[in-house]
Formats: C-alpha cells, structure tokens, sequence
C-alpha cells in the first residue's frame, strides 16, 4: 500500500476506533444517569427499587433529627406535593428549610422514601449571590 | 457629589482620547510634513512590509532550529541516539539550519 | 461615586467598540496607525476599567452601602481583608473582575507583540476588544456594580460565612487570571487564520500565555480543591461538580495545546490540530465562565439569575461556529511541513498524550453537560454521578501518567529502538521494584490504586535517569563539580528539564489521589463525651465539648455568634498522636421569625475542620453538635419570649453553657487519608517545574548558546 492510502487507512481506523469509544461512554452514560424529578413527578413516576434524583424545597418544620438519621420533606419549587424522607449520612452547612436541594432517593417497598446516603446537595440561597464551591457529597 | 462625577468622567475621557489618538495625530503630522512619506511612518516600529514579517518569521525559526540542534545533541549524550543516527538528525538538521540562514541572508541585506 | 463607576463602564464599552472599528479598519487598509490606535485602545480598555475596580473596592474598603453589591455581601463587622475580597464574591464584581483581568493580560499581550505580527495583532486586537464589550455589556445593561439603593441601608448582609477563609479569597482571582489568559491564545489563534499568517513567530507570543493560562488555573483548580478538603464539612477534595469540571475542562485542552506546540515548532506539523486546541480551550474557558454565571446545570454553583445565559449562549455559539468557519476555510495554509518521522520518537508519545487529555475532555464535557443533553434528546432531565465519571477517567488517568514516562526516555525525530529498549530498564527496574516494595508492605488490595503507584515509579525513575545522565554529560564537558553541572545543565535547557520537574510532579498529585481515595478509611457516627472509636490503625475519644462566644473568643475571627465543638484526643497503638478540636460555628440570620434569640444563631452554619496532617496521612475530624435538643431548644424559645432584644446574646451565653454541662450525643465525621498532603505537594512542584521552564533564559546564556550553535553551522557549512 502507498503511504497515501496507508494514511487514509491509519486515519480510517483512528476515527472507528474513537467513534466505538464515544458510544460506549454515550450508551452507558444514559443507563447509569439518574433521572432528576421534582416531588410531584416522582409521585406519579418512582418505582421501588430505582434509584432517583429528587429536587426541590426543604419544608419549613419538617426537619427532626433523630441520631444519625435526618427526617424531613420536600416539596415542589412552586409548592404542591410532598415528599417525606429518611436521609443518612453527611449534612451539608447549607443544608436548612427552605433552601433548594438535591438528594439521590429510592422508593421503599412500603411507599416511603430513603435518601441515598451521603447523596444530599444543598444549593446556595440566591440571597446570598455567593458560590462556595462543591458541597458533593457523593462519596 | 454629581459635578465631581461630571468632571472626573471627563478627565478620564479626555486621558483615553489622549492615549488612543496619539498614533492618529503623529500619523497626521508626519503626513502634513513629508507628504510623499505616505501613511508609513508612524510611531512605534518597523514599517508594515512583507519582508519584515518574513524576517520576523526566518529569525523565529532559525532559533527554533538551532534549538533543536541542541535537543539532539542533548539527546546523543544521555544516551536516546545511537551515534549513526544523531549523525544522520544532525546533518538533516545542520542543511536546515543553512537553508533558513541563506533565506535570512536573501531577506535582510546585512547578515548578523 | 458609584455614578462614576458607572460612567467608566459606559465609557469602556464606548472605547471597546471604537478599538474594534479602528483595528479592523487598519488590519484590512494596511494603515498601521490604526491599528496602533486600536491597540491603544486596549490599554484604555485597562486603564478605565482599572478606575472603575478602584471605585468599587473603595466602596467596599469604606463601607459605603448605597452600592448594592456592598450591602449584599458585605457588612461593618467583616474583617477589611474580606471586605476588599469581598467585590468579586457577587455575580456583577465578578463579571467586573474578569473584564479587567482579561484587559490586563490583553496590554500585556498587545505591550509584547507591539513591534511584530501586525496584522494579526490588529485582528486579535479586535477579537479581544469584543469579548471585552461583550462583558462590559453585560454590566451596563444587565448585571450593573454600580447600582445602588437609596437612602443606602445602615447595614449589610455580610458576607456568605462559607467564603471567610483566605484561600477562597484568592480562588477567584486566580481562577479568572486562568480563564482570561486562555482569551489571548484563542484571540491570537483566530487572528492568525484571519490575516492567513499561521506561522512560528505566532507560536512564540502564545505559548507564553497558554503556559501562563494553564499555571493559573492549574493553581485556581488546585486552591478550590484545598478549600473543598479542608474547610467544608464533606471530607473531599473532588466531587465531579459542573464547576470543577468547567475550569478542568479548558485545563486539560491547554495541556495537550503545551505538548502539540513544541511538535508545531519543531517539525510544522500539527498546525490545524494547534489552532483548533488554542481555539477550543478559549471556547471552552468561556462555557466555564458561563456554567458559573448562569443556574443552567443543577450545581450547587447556582451563581446567577437566567438573564445572563442567553447572552453567553450566544457568544459561545458565536465561538464555536467561527472557529469551525475559520479552521476549514483555511485549512490550506494548515498543511504540515513534514510527517511524523517515526512511531517511536518523542513527537509520537505528544501525539499519544494529546488524544489521551482530549479523550478526558470530552468525557468530563459529555458528563457535565450530560443533564442539559438528555433533556434536549429524551426530554428527561438526567444526571452522572462520580462513579461514572471515575469509571472512565481513571484508565486514562494512568494511561497519561505512564505516557509521561515515556516521553523523557525517547529522542526527537526518531529513537534507535535498540537505544530505547536499554533505556527503559531502569524505569520498568523502579515500577518493578515499587510493585514489591508495596507487595512487601502488605499493600495488596485496590488493583488500579497499585498500577498507579508503580507507574508513579516508573516515571521517577524516567526523569531521574535523564537527570543523571544529564549532569553526567555535561560534566563530560565542562568538568564541572556534579551539583554545579546539574544546576547548569536545567539552566541552559530550561524547557526541557522544567517539563521533566513537572511530570515527577504529577506523578506525586495521582500518587496522592490514588492513596486518598483507595485507601482511605470514613467514619460517620455519634458519640457522647467519653465514648471513643476505631478508625484504621487510629482511637479517637471525645473527651469533652466546647462553647465559645463572640466577640471574645472567635478564634477562627469568622464572626460566628456562637461556636460548639469537640475536643478529640487521637491515639495510634497507645501512643498519643493529637489533640484536634473541630467544631461548628454558628451565624446570624435574617429571619426575623427565628425571633430574637432564634435569629442570632439562625443562620448558615459553617463546619470548621480539625485535622492532623502530615506526610503519611491526615486525620481529619469533623462534628455537628446537636442544637436541637428539646433543652436547648426551650432555652431558645424563652429566651425569644422574654428577653429584650439587646440581650438576646445573653440566652445563647446560657445555651453555650447549658450545653457544656449536658452535652448531647454529637455527630462526627473522621476520614483518615494516606498521603493526600501529595497532592499539593504535587501541585507545587508543578508550579516550580513550570516557573523553570516559562523563565526565560538570561540573554547572556541565550547569546552564548546561540553563538555556539550558529558557530558549528557555519562550520558544516564550510565542511559541505
């Protein structure tokens, strides 16, 4: 084969190659997502066993701490339904009622729901402009 | 409060139009006094000529070149080139070196 | 004054917009005072823009609330250090920062390259001056600093408490020095392709500020990581956030623009390759700014009102097709000069490196954005969390690792593979002997964390052989002494050896990732004074609690009212290894419905960390006093009910000693992790080895070398 066409063909396999990798990430990338709901789509939507991103509103006077364990509900950003959970594991400092958060939730067999532990996200108030950065706490 | 305001935005403006027109007057004043000058001279450098970026360009590579004369002398002696091969990179190497300084010698009249 | 302020915006935006004409008019005329002026007018650019910070951080420094940005993130009682850091912890001073930061850089780059590439200079000149528009725009007419409230509140909000810590101080400067820098390579790259003057002298101005671009943000990413581990309460220094990711992103790309640059000057290839680097890294420092500015992934960064994503998503299209546009229309004048010699040559594994970090770039960039495109493509939005993320990038992390090792032992041009196989013995020799050093040790679980420490090895062992052979070749030479020879020998090949210094020290960074998370050991639990834990080879025992109040004992002076913790005594083998004191302090709120008490420690509460760092490990602690006990909760509730609210402070004095006296069970948080202080030791001996390579040789050694090499030219060519 002339260089000229070795090239092409070097170039040929380069692309398959990365054309194969791309959708290996693309195609696991949509299995291993984790559906962001709002409360109220969750409610029509969670099925046991799933694991879900829940976002919303902390419920003002929901919040009980019980030892390790931090009861409290969310609701939907405009109001609506709630969502009462059990979360473990670590809370960040924003974390309070009101604020905006995120939580990995999985629905229980008997219809509540667990939140993932160490999966709670609180977001910055928009009071406070300010952006500290990653309180992850995906461990 | 609002006259300070007033009188410091001007100062600023009248230090900007100082700063950005200078190139534009002296440009005009040379042109006032040469006229056949043309709009070349102007402050701040060399004039615009294609010869000059070529040898802004020749300049940039010899160096890049000797550069990589040196990288593989560097390599010979820590032991990455057999003596053949750095013999064969380096007079590669040396040809292109000539090549660009020829090309330099045809561009500036005096050669360094 | 904050009219005035104003007015300098206005007046930027009116100079930007002048530049931009004038740059063009002479790019395209040839009338070089145009272009001149058009540069000058960068330098006002700075100059007004320089007047308009100082007005701001005046306005912070004097506590002059009017300004609305000062009453929403500062306060009388905050320190003056972070009163004056405190004007780019808002969505309007930080767009005001990174204006000015990019015009900085802008005259700086402009100042360097005023006697040479004319017109391409004209064209960056116009590209710089547009995005300096585009941010000051932003200002004028959607997000202004200079707004301002009348009659001006007494007091401010005071700034977020998470933020009073002065490596977040310094985090945004450095992060946007980083962003803005890689303005300049991108505005040079397209000014080149626009004025069809690709060439060497192009690469010299911008390897400077890609360099430059890379160290910064490496620093901002690394000073975000160190604040993230050691002052928020979760115990990591990565989470695969979007921001994190964002200011990763353009990173990574400038790596790889660093690597493929020296191919460009050495053999003119790669051209299209290069400027599509410069131009992506530029694109994608502006989608970082973005991500940041606008809430348009579910972040915990939700920075900024939805305003300003229209705009940025426009300029970042905008971006995009342009440099599409540009590359191919082009694409001529991109041809290489020469191919690729050999596989085996060090211009090969720059190659190799290059599709490893832009395989890692695309990765984080599909992962980041994945939530925006599942929505475009499924209508559900979703998300990847770090285990995918780590599922992918890991490989590659070691793939690049083990890719730095190679690079050292292998010539340009073409390495003779005999020479090559010897020289790869001693490398593969301290892998090898790292695998059974850690065999022996009894570190035999986390397979991945294993391969990294031996590739760590073999990349010590690479850079080490070249540094000994160096100096063993130049004392060949010169004769000189072997510490003088070594010193020599870095001096007159700075490029070189400085890029060997950095590799050792990314081989630290991933040997410290590898450890500090394989091998780290968590615990999350609650204890009551007394009660004690295991945690790896470590006991950690509450002894007691801790209650201060300020203003007298606020030892870390973050102006909490109230600060609980934990005095910790840590123990390994019986022997005492620490006595660390976490706790959590607690803030003034707004909320006037907490009532009195309720309201002055109502707010936000920030964890402070203690930990016990040294080479081998770090012990870190964390607690959550409980404040919510029904005990402490009457307290808050009476005092509400029945003091004044001037001596409000004094129920939350009786709650600080009622919890003294009857502690409850607290909530901790250990982590012990091997080796994690490598990581910033890493970091620095990256920016040391970075320093050594971008110092620019003293012209004395430059003139010398330069007189040698130009001596043995002439003397092929008098041979010839």
């Amino acid at each position: 084969m002339d260089p000229a066409r070795r090239r092409v063909a070097r170039l040929v396999v380069a692309l398959a190659v990365a054309v194969v990798l791309a959708s290996a990430l693309i195609y696991t990338s949509f299995s291993a997502a984790s559906p962001a709901l709002s409360p109220s789509q969750l409610v029509r939507e969670a099925v046991p066993g799933r694991a879900y991103q829940l976002t919303g509103t902390v419920v003002k006077g929901s919040v009980h701490r019980q030892g390790a364990t931090l009861d409290f509900a969310m609701e939907d950003r405009v109001g609506g339904t709630v969502i009462a959970l059990a979360y473990t594991g670590i809370v960040p400092d924003p974390f309070r009622e009101g604020r905006e958060v995120i939580v990995t939730v999985e629905k229980q067999p008997n219809g509540g729901y667990v939140g993932e532990r160490n999966s709670l996200i609180t977001k910055c108030p928009s009071k406070y402009k300010t952006a500290p950065p990653s309180e992850n706490q995906n461990s | 409060m609002t006259f300070l305001i007033v009188i410091l935005t001007l100062v600023l403006l009248g230090l900007v139009a100082l700063v950005v027109g200078a190139p534009l007057r002296s440009a005009r004043r040379a042109r006032d006094v040469e006229p056949q000058e043309g709009a070349r001279s102007q402050p701040g450098g060399e004039p615009a000529s294609p010869s000059a970026y070529t040898r802004d360009e020749l300049e940039v590579a010899r160096e890049a070149k000797y550069r990589e004369i040196r990288d593989a002398e560097l390599d010979y002696r820590t032991g990455k080139l057999s003596r053949e091969d750095y013999e064969a990179i380096d007079a590669d190497l040396r040809a292109e070196a000539l090549e660009i300084l020829n090309r330099l010698e045809g561009v500036t009249p005096t050669e360094p | 004054m904050a009219g005035f302020g104003f007015a300098c915006l206005v007046l930027a935006l009116v100079v930007c917009a002048y530049g931009i004409g004038v740059s063009l008019y002479g790019a395209r005329s040839g009338r070089v005072e145009f272009s001149e002026s058009g540069r000058r007018s960068v330098y006002a650019l700075a100059l007004v823009l320089t007047v308009a910070m100082v007005v701001l951080e005046l306005a912070f420094v004097g506590n002059d609330f009017a300004f609305n940005t000062v009453a929403d993130t500062s306060s009388r009682t905050t320190p003056l250090f972070y009163r004056a850091a405190a004007v780019w912890s808002s969505q309007e001073g930080s767009l005001l920062l990174w204006a000015w930061l990019m015009s900085l850089w802008s005259s700086l780059a402009l100042f360097l390259t005023r006697r040479r590439l004319r017109d391409v200079a004209a064209y960056a000149t116009a590209i710089l001056l547009g995005f300096g528009a585009f941010f000051v725009g932003l200002m004028v007419f959607y997000a202004n600093p200079f707004a301002t409230t009348h009659p001006a509140p007494a007091e401010g909000v005071g700034l977020d408490p998470l933020l009073r810590f002065p490596a977040m101080m310094i985090h945004p400067p450095m992060l946007y020095s980083g962003y803005t820098l890689c303005i300049v390579p991108l505005a040079f790259g397209m000014g080149a392709l626009l004025a069809r003057r690709v060439d060497a002298d192009w690469i010299k101005v911008i390897r400077r500020f890609a360099f430059a671009a890379w160290l910064f943000l490496g620093a901002g990413i690394m000073l975000g990581a160190l604040w993230s581990y050691s002052e928020l309460g979760w115990g990591g220094y990565w989470g695969w956030d979007a921001v994190e990711n964002a200011a990763l992103l353009p990173w990574l790309t400038g790596t790889a623009f660093l690597h493929s640059l020296m191919i460009q000057e050495k053999r003119g290839m790669l051209k299209v390759w290069n400027v599509s680097l410069a131009l992506a890294t530029g694109t994608l420092a502006v989608m970082g700014t973005f991500l940041v500015r606008s809430g348009i992934l579910d972040s915990i960064h939700a920075f900024g009102g939805h305003t300003l994503g229209v705009p940025f998503v426009i300029l970042i299209a905008l971006l995009i097709a342009g440099s599409i546009y540009l590359v191919a229309s082009r694409r001529s004048m991109l041809r290489s000069e020469h191919r690729l010699d050999s596989w085996l040559s060090r211009e090969a594994a720059f190659l190799a490196n290059n599709l490893v970090l832009v395989a890692l770039a695309f990765v984080i960039l599909w992962g980041t954005y994945f939530p925006l495109i599942s929505e475009a493509i499924g209508g559900q939005e979703a998300s990847v969390g770090p285990p995918w993320f780590d599922r992918y990038t890991v490989p590659l992390a070691l793939i690049l690792v083990l890719l730095s090792g190679v690079g050292p032992v292998i010539a340009w041009r073409r390495a003779t593979l005999a020479n090559a196989r010897r020289n790869f013995m001693i490398p593969i020799g301290c892998a090898l002997a790292t695998l059974i050093g850690l065999e022996a040790g009894g570190v035999t679980a986390h397979p991945l964390a294993i391969v990294m420490f031996c590739l760590a090895g073999f990349v010590v062992g690479s850079v080490g052989q070249e540094f000994y052979r160096g100096t063993r070749a130049r004392i060949a030479i010169a004769h000189e002494p072997p510490p003088l020879a070594l010193l020599a020998l870095v001096r007159r090949n700075r490029r070189r050896y400085g890029g060997y210094i950095v590799h050792i020290g990314i081989a630290v960074m991933f040997v410290g990732v590898a450890a500090s998370s394989s091998f780290q050991h968590a615990s999350e639990l609650g204890l009551n004074p007394g009660q004690s834990t295991r945690i790896g080879s470590y006991e950690i025992r509450y002894v007691r609690p801790t209650a201060s109040i300020t203003p007298a004992e606020d030892r870390a002076h973050t102006g909490s009212t109230l600060s609980l913790g934990a005095v910790l005594d840590v123990t390994q083998n019986g022997h005492h290894v620490a006595t660390l004191d976490p706790s959590e302090g607690f803030y003034a709120s707004e909320e006037a419905s907490q009532g009195t008490v309720g309201s002055l420690i109502g707010g936000q509460p920030v964890s402070h960390i203690a930990m016990n760092l040294n080479l081998a490990r770090n012990v870190w602690t964390a607690v959550q006093p409980d404040i919510e006990t029904p005990d402490l909760k009457r307290i808050i509730t009476d005092g509400n009910n029945t003091l004044p609210p001037q001596d409000a402070i004094i129920a939350v004095a009786y709650l600080a000693r009622a919890y003294l006296k009857h502690p409850p069970q607290a909530q901790f948080n250990f982590l012990v992790s091997p080796l994690v202080l490598w990581l910033w030791i890493g970091a620095i001996v990256i920016i040391g080895g970075s320093i050594t390579a971008l110092w620019p040789a003293p012209s004395r050694i430059r003139q010398r070398v330069l007189a040698g090499a130009r001596a043995r030219t002439r003397r092929g060519l008098a041979r010839a």
